[in-house]
């Protein structure tokens, strides 16, 4: 069992989904709100991860923010090691990937809010932070909440791109899911069995926590709306 | 917001947290036992360490030249390297290290006979007894395009045709040899030397006057330090050489 690939896939998707919570709120929120010309096409730019082939993906990330690139040259030029190759640079590719499922669910939640709540809360004088805090978030935050849900079983489960830009280096690319694949491609199917068992068990057991959570915090906000 | 400073901080150690001292090398996936007894045997015998990463070779190649900090590749296919030496990421054009040879491999459950001129493998196709029959794929993977050659070499390779099933790499094709639904199929002579393959399965060697020699090539890369140049110099020597040739790997002769 790779216990350091287990921890390192946990942590890529705990801090892709913390790195995802603010622009999930603030780019569904916004895309929600306003129309403007192009709208359509930001919305299916940044759908193109749930169709492209996720080692094409990989292989532009990695041309991206490879060496030769201006964002990779830029990086090394300040920090003396590449952007891609290592954590950093998987958990921007992460991050990237995983926009569309944070975003579309939170867009479609904040979409729901009637208009005419949004404009009671801007006749009652709120600021922007306050009506988000007080009216947009509590009525949209299960769109929020699935939208990161799903963000992070995506990372835990996330092949194709890491194997691109990450060079499955133990202890800094090496997930998991490489881990597993690894196993497969030494023919070893026993090791690879169970890595792939705990990983379900393990994404199985967050998601029903997630989903309960969800539930019992939906029944409270109830109670407090009687 | 504690809570998303701290796992702030925490990407922030992983992202300046320096590389440390031990090399980081990449290698083809068929090398997967051998190297692994090689690097013990070079462990023990000088005390430094190797991290080896298994791969394909076009990955690994694409991977070296947008810069990953491979020391040392091993590829399965020399014209990776050679490429790599034209775009002066390596120090030199490298060495030979192994021919890779490959085998007619026939699982428990499959009626063909498996012998070194492929007659047991002719009939069964004339007696329409094939189901599925593996190899690699031959338009990027090197033991594919052997097998294609040497299927052509028999005169199989046309009516093996609506039987073949592609694997991406010779792994995969020695995975989908084993399957239930295979009769067989040709791979690596390593792969067939490991325990998962002998367990389930027999296998002949097929002529290496059959194929274009397999030709394996390492290279030390522009980032090399004295582990790797170490390491290199010890595929070289014939204790190295002895655990290749036991894991399924014929020695060239020259190595340039």
């Amino acid at each position: 069992m790779d216990w350091q690939a287990l921890r390192l896939s946990l942590l890529l998707a705990v801090a892709t989904t913390v790195l995802l919570l603010p622009v999930s709120i603030f780019a569904g929120r916004w895309m929600a709100e306003s129309s403007f010309r192009g709208k359509i096409l930001l919305e299916a730019a940044i759908a193109t991860p749930l169709v492209l082939p996720p080692t094409v993906i990989g292989y532009y990330l990695l041309v991206g923010m490879g060496a030769h690139s201006p964002l990779g040259a830029g990086f090394s030029e300040l920090f003396g090691r590449p952007l891609v190759f290592n954590f950093s640079g998987l958990l921007i590719a992460s991050v990237l990937v995983n926009l569309p499922f944070a975003i579309q669910p939170a867009q479609r939640a904040f979409e729901s809010i009637p208009q005419d709540v949004r404009d009671a809360a801007q006749c009652c004088g709120m600021s922007f932070w306050r009506s988000l805090w007080a009216v947009d978030l509590p009525l949209a935050w299960p769109g929020v909440l699935t939208g990161l849900t799903l963000s992070f079983a995506h990372t835990l489960g996330e092949f194709g791109v890491v194997l691109m830009v990450g060079g499955a280096i133990p202890g800094e690319t090496k997930t998991v899911s490489i881990a597993i694949y690894d196993q497969v491609q030494s023919l070893n199917f026993e090791g690879a069995g169970s890595m792939s068992l705990l990983l379900l068990l393990i994404s199985l057991g967050l998601l029903v926590f997630v989903n309960l959570l969800g539930r019992y915090a939906g029944r409270l906000h109830a109670y407090r709306n009687v | 917001m504690r809570l998303f400073a701290a796992i702030l901080a925490t990407c922030w150690s992983l992202l300046v947290h320096g590389a440390d001292d031990v090399p980081l090398i990449a290698a083809a996936s068929d090398l997967q036992t051998a190297l692994r007894e090689v690097a013990q045997a070079f462990q023990s015998d000088t005390g430094q360490k190797v991290e080896i990463v298994f791969g394909s070779s076009g990955n690994m190649a694409a991977q070296i030249r947008q810069g990953a900090p491979f020391q040392m590749f091993l590829s399965a296919d020399e014209k990776y390297v050679l490429d790599l030496a034209k775009a002066g990421l390596t120090r030199d054009e490298g060495r030979l290290y192994a021919l890779g040879r490959i085998v007619l491999f026939v699982p428990n459950h499959s009626s063909l006979k498996a012998d070194e001129q492929l007659a047991g493998l002719r009939s069964a196709l004339e007696n329409s007894q094939v189901e599925r029959f593996a190899i690699a794929n031959p338009s990027h993977a090197p033991y594919g395009r052997a097998a294609r050659e040497a299927l052509q070499k028999a005169r199989l390779w046309e009516p093996l045709q609506p039987k073949l099933i592609l694997g991406e790499n010779v792994s995969q094709a020695a995975q989908f040899a084993t399957s239930a639904n295979a009769s067989g199929g040709i791979v690596a002579y390593s792969l067939a030397l490991t325990p998962a393959m002998t367990k389930v399965g027999r296998y002949v060697l097929i002529r290496q006057d059959w194929h274009a020699p397999l030709r394996q090539r390492m290279v030390l890369t522009k980032k090399a330090g004295p582990g790797a140049e170490a390491f290199y110099s010890f595929l070289q020597q014939d204790k190295a050489r002895a655990i290749l040739a036991r894991n399924g790997f014929a020695m060239p002769q020259e190595s340039r």
